[in-house]
């Protein structure tokens, strides 16, 4: 059966999640208030390199209202291994040994060096000033580049050298000859998640050493696995349950010192434990994105046809490795050539330790500092071949699918130009160029600029076999069950874990659509280990891609039972069936029919089933995706930009993303607009600024410009669609496509605005002083 | 301790606190009204945002002992006999939540801008709540929400 979208599938349906959300009944960790809780404090190390002379926690443990006090020393017979990285990349990667607390030596402002635990927060924050900490400190890297150099000052001193991994992926010789090659060095700055809601935990003792944790988490089922091999527990001992999660974008998808520290002190006090970060601590405490230096070279003939593409990318791994930390650069090693056809492809990745907050996912992990180089590489290249840079694009797009690409992987389907076409018909292209030039013409304050970044990528994490190959420890599946409940309504459980994604009112729309039921009659449970013993999670814009396909697979095997029990009972053969959303009809005998609800019904009673079957109907289905997903399309952006105060501010953004088929406009909108603007901000605002000794110096929301509204515009936005042909309704993810798009767009545009002065290149963020430097610069 | 004596969502609440206890902290931790969140610890995010004698204020920026004598409403509160306020309505119909953390925050700081008289448009609606920190949506359909409440009689 196909999927025809003239029913719930397709349809902008309003939330099921809303409701409880815009009434103050969110139950987010923090809402969570368990009798006899006792609340956790983490003393963090000021500095970013030192090693532990002492610590005095006796005036702390005299503190009022204080249970108990615990150095690194002192739990580290609590952790039966260290903290877990699940992507060692290389088979001679350098993973330095990592607890929840340092033991004797910290590694980046902010490491954990021990924990109050007090009847409040109150008392827990007053007393975790009391603990004494003596650190003698040591020479600070901060800088990726220089922490790469032979000599550099050593993180791991017992490590011999800064680099955790070498990973090349050559599948063709770079044309060192070719009539024009262009060469550009771009710095992509680490950039701190700020999930609106920050991490949190709650760990409860249950009789016989269970333990319960709820955490703000992208991955309880990762979570569980890995919890329950750090403190050598059975797996089947701890429960963990992802309640409301207040956002997450990579920065909740890890195993976090603090979610093992509340469950070690959960069970050695007996009470539960609960522990909630601020937000200046989630700035040094909750992983950082990006932080790469990459040099991207292009080789073209000089009509512009792209012939090599070699990247070189230094990767900052911060202090240690984290859930995934060696593996996010990688990410992007297979679509450095984005959506065209570049036939020879050298990349090489050097991961390497600096004294930082550990790097991890944060929204596109790896993607969008692949595109950025090359959408900003792609312009540079126009340029330099005096060729229109739409032109440049259109002349090297992949337009044949399925397209194996030169970094070896297949894109199933994609339709390049449609995006860039639509994309010109929305933006006004000639009235923008016009209005540019009569600007630049009367010599304006305020210049305008049009940047593109035409785009796909891979997602949909990911096909088991290709992790398997690249050394990712687990599987990339996902599991589904559909209970059909006897009153005619279905019960669904998923392995997703939505954070803000609206998985249970599209999971509803597929269900309703496949199986015949309005979606108000379908419950979707998730995010709870207990509940769905199988899954893996939310992330990498799976959700859809993957567990959505394994919802799809379920049904098709309720379709198929339900399809004996309605033969049975309509005394007809299988054969002489079809179906179509949710109703099962006799050919040739319009008068006879049974709905999968009926069949649901008969299923229950089990008065008549065929000989031999299982009454109720029921299934799981664990779906394995035979390829990666690939979105794509074409963006635009818009800024204007004051050349005195080098302000630059964006006025419009265009986006047409071809995310296959979609199943709730709404969602899908949303979705583009956050990772848009996510991109957007990453362009203009966003940089984790850490001074030459390792403090971070812009750790607050009142330093770290997270943008309002009164930053952005709104947005335009528009699809085209090329299904999915790996999925079985043809859908595509959507999670990160925006924030993969944005960022080049954006400066591509500011540059745009400012090359009749003669700039050429803006670092990330272009805030106002880099922007105006830049102008500055030029006119020497 | 002092004594103070708040009306929150219509209800009276005599309480001891410390002087450094913030309003945010009271109304979650001593009258359990947890649909107030707490995102940031500079008063830059506006998740913690309720009306304080009919203004939007940060609860994170108010001390408790300060409110004594006000009159409070909190996200808990603005629902009338179950039916969601317009713009939480409008909230819902404008998918202008993904998260959730924000939204308490945000929908109160709307619900002032607008009984104030400031939603006049759109780029008043982006000024009007920048001290309202989103993660999730770009903005983009918040906007539209609280334009279409303001159009809408409440």
């Amino acid at each position: 059966m196909s999927v025809t979208e003239s029913g719930f599938i397709g349809a902008p349906l309003k939330r099921k999640e809303d409701d409880p959300l815009l009434r103050g009944r969110g139950t987010y960790v923090d809402n969570i208030d368990l009798p006899g809780t006792v609340v956790m404090v983490v003393v963090r190390s000021p500095y970013a390199h030192a090693t532990i002379a002492s610590i005095d926690t006796a005036a702390a443990k005299a503190a009022e209202g204080v249970v108990a006090v615990f150095t690194g020393a002192e739990l580290r017979d609590d952790w039966k291994a260290a903290m877990p990285c699940a992507w060692p990349v290389t088979e001679d990667m350098k993973n330095p040994e990592h607890f929840p607390l340092a033991v004797s030596q910290v590694n980046y402002q902010g490491d954990g060096v021990a924990v109050v635990v007090a009847d409040t927060r109150a008392h827990a924050v007053d007393a975790a000033e009391l603990v004494d900490v003596e650190y003698e400190a040591l020479d600070v890297i901060v800088d990726v580049e220089a922490a790469a150099q032979e000599g550099a000052t050593l993180v791991h001193e017992d490590l011999g050298t800064n680099v955790c991994y070498v990973w090349p992926l050559e599948t063709g010789t770079f044309d060192e000859g070719a009539d024009v090659i262009v060469k550009h060095r771009y710095v992509q700055p680490p950039l701190i998640p700020n999930a609106i809601e920050p991490r949190g935990v709650v760990a409860r003792p249950e009789p016989g050493g269970d333990v319960t944790l709820w955490s703000a988490t992208q991955v309880p089922h990762i979570l569980r696995l890995l919890t329950a091999a750090t403190l050598g527990m059975s797996e089947t001992r701890l429960r963990v349950i992802a309640p409301d999660v207040g956002g997450g974008f990579g920065s909740k998808l890890d195993v976090y010192a603090e979610e093992l520290l509340a469950v070690a002190l959960a069970r050695r006090l007996g009470t539960p434990v609960k522990w909630v970060e601020e937000r200046s601590e989630n700035a040094l405490a909750t992983i950082h994105g990006r932080d790469f230096v990459t040099t991207l070279e292009l080789a073209a003939t000089k009509d512009g046809k792209i012939t090599s593409l070699r990247a070189n990318v230094i990767a900052s791994m911060g202090a240690y490795l984290q859930l995934v930390t060696p593996g996010i650069p990688l990410l992007g090693a297979w679509i450095y050539a984005g959506p065209y056809a570049i036939p020879n492809y050298s990349v090489m990745f050097t991961g390497v330790f600096t004294n930082t907050t550990p790097t991890d996912a944060y929204r596109g992990a790896g993607r969008p500092e692949a595109t950025y180089v090359l959408e900003r590489t792609m312009d540079l290249l126009a340029k330099e071949l005096g060729m229109d840079r739409v032109e440049l694009r259109r002349k090297n797009f992949i337009t044949e699918f399925p397209a194996t690409i030169a970094s070896g992987l297949t894109i199933d389907n994609g339709d390049y130009h449609a995006s860039l076409d639509k994309l010109l018909e929305h933006l006004g292209l000639g009235t923008l160029l016009a209005e540019q030039e009569g600007r630049r013409e009367r010599g304006d304050v305020k210049q305008i600029g049009v940047g593109f970044s035409t785009y796909n990528e891979m997602c949909g994490l990911a096909p088991s076999r290709i992790l398997g190959a690249i050394r990712y420890a687990a599987g990339g599946w996902e599991t589904a069950t559909i209970r059909c409940l006897p009153t005619g309504t279905f019960q669904v459980v998923t392995g997703t874990s939505p954070h803000g994604q609206g998985h249970e009112t599209a999971w509803s729309q597929i269900v309703a659509d496949q199986l015949g039921c309005d979606p108000s009659e379908v419950e979707v449970l998730h995010g709870d280990t207990s509940i769905s013993p199988f899954g893996l999670d939310t992330y990498g814009s799976r959700s859809l891609p993957v567990g959505g396909a394994a919802l799809w697979t379920a049904g098709e095997k309720i379709i198929e039972k339900a399809r004996e029990i309605v033969a049975h009972q309509l005394e007809v053969s299988v054969d002489d069936l079809d179906y179509e959303a949710g109703t099962f009809t006799v050919r040739g005998s319009p008068d006879k029919e049974m709905t999968v609800k009926g069949a649901a019904w008969a299923a229950f009673a089990a008065h008549d089933l065929p000989d031999g079957m299982e009454p109720t109907l029921e299934a799981t289905a664990t779906y394995d995706p035979p390829n990666f997903s690939w979105p794509g399309g074409a963006h635009a952006a818009v800024v204007e930009v004051d050349t005195e105060t080098g302000d630059a501010r964006l006025v419009r953004y265009v986006a047409i993303d071809d995310v296959g088929t979609v199943v709730n406009p709404l969602i899908v909108d949303g979705q583009v607009h956050g990772g848009i603007t996510q991109g957007i901000s990453t362009a203009l605002f966003e940089e984790a600024i850490y001074d030459e000794d390792g403090n971070l110096a812009n750790g607050t929301m009142a330093m770290y410009l997270v943008p309002s509204a009164a930053e952005l515009p709104s947005f335009e936005l528009d699809r085209t669609k090329s299904k999915a042909t790996d999925h079985p309704f043809g859908a595509k993810g959507v999670g990160e496509t925006g924030t993969i798009a944005a960022a080049p767009a954006v400066i591509n545009a500011v540059i745009d605005a400012l090359s009749h002065l003669g700039v050429t290149d803006i670092q990330m963020p272009a805030t106002p002083e880099r922007v105006w430097r830049a102008i500055e610069e030029a006119k020497k | 301790m002092h004594q103070v004596a708040l009306t929150v969502n219509g209800t009276r609440h005599e309480l001891e606190i410390e002087p450094r206890d913030l309003l945010v902290h009271v109304l979650r931790e001593r009258l359990s009204l947890t649909g107030t969140n707490v995102g940031c610890d500079t008063s830059s995010c506006g998740a913690c945002t309720v009306l304080l004698d009919g203004q939007s204020v940060k609860s994170c920026t108010v001390l408790g002992v300060q409110a004594d004598g006000a009159v409070i409403t909190t996200i808990e509160g603005l629902a009338a006999n179950g039916e969601l306020h317009p713009v939480q309505q409008a909230f819902h119909d404008h998918h202008a939540l993904q998260c959730g953390y924000c939204t308490p925050g945000m929908v109160m700081a709307a619900v002032s801008l607008i009984e104030s008289g400031e939603a006049t448009d759109r780029d008043a609606i982006r000024s009007g709540l920048e001290g309202n920190l989103c993660r999730c949506t770009g903005y983009h359909n918040i906007v539209e929400a609280v334009f279409a409440a303001a159009g809408s009689p409440s």
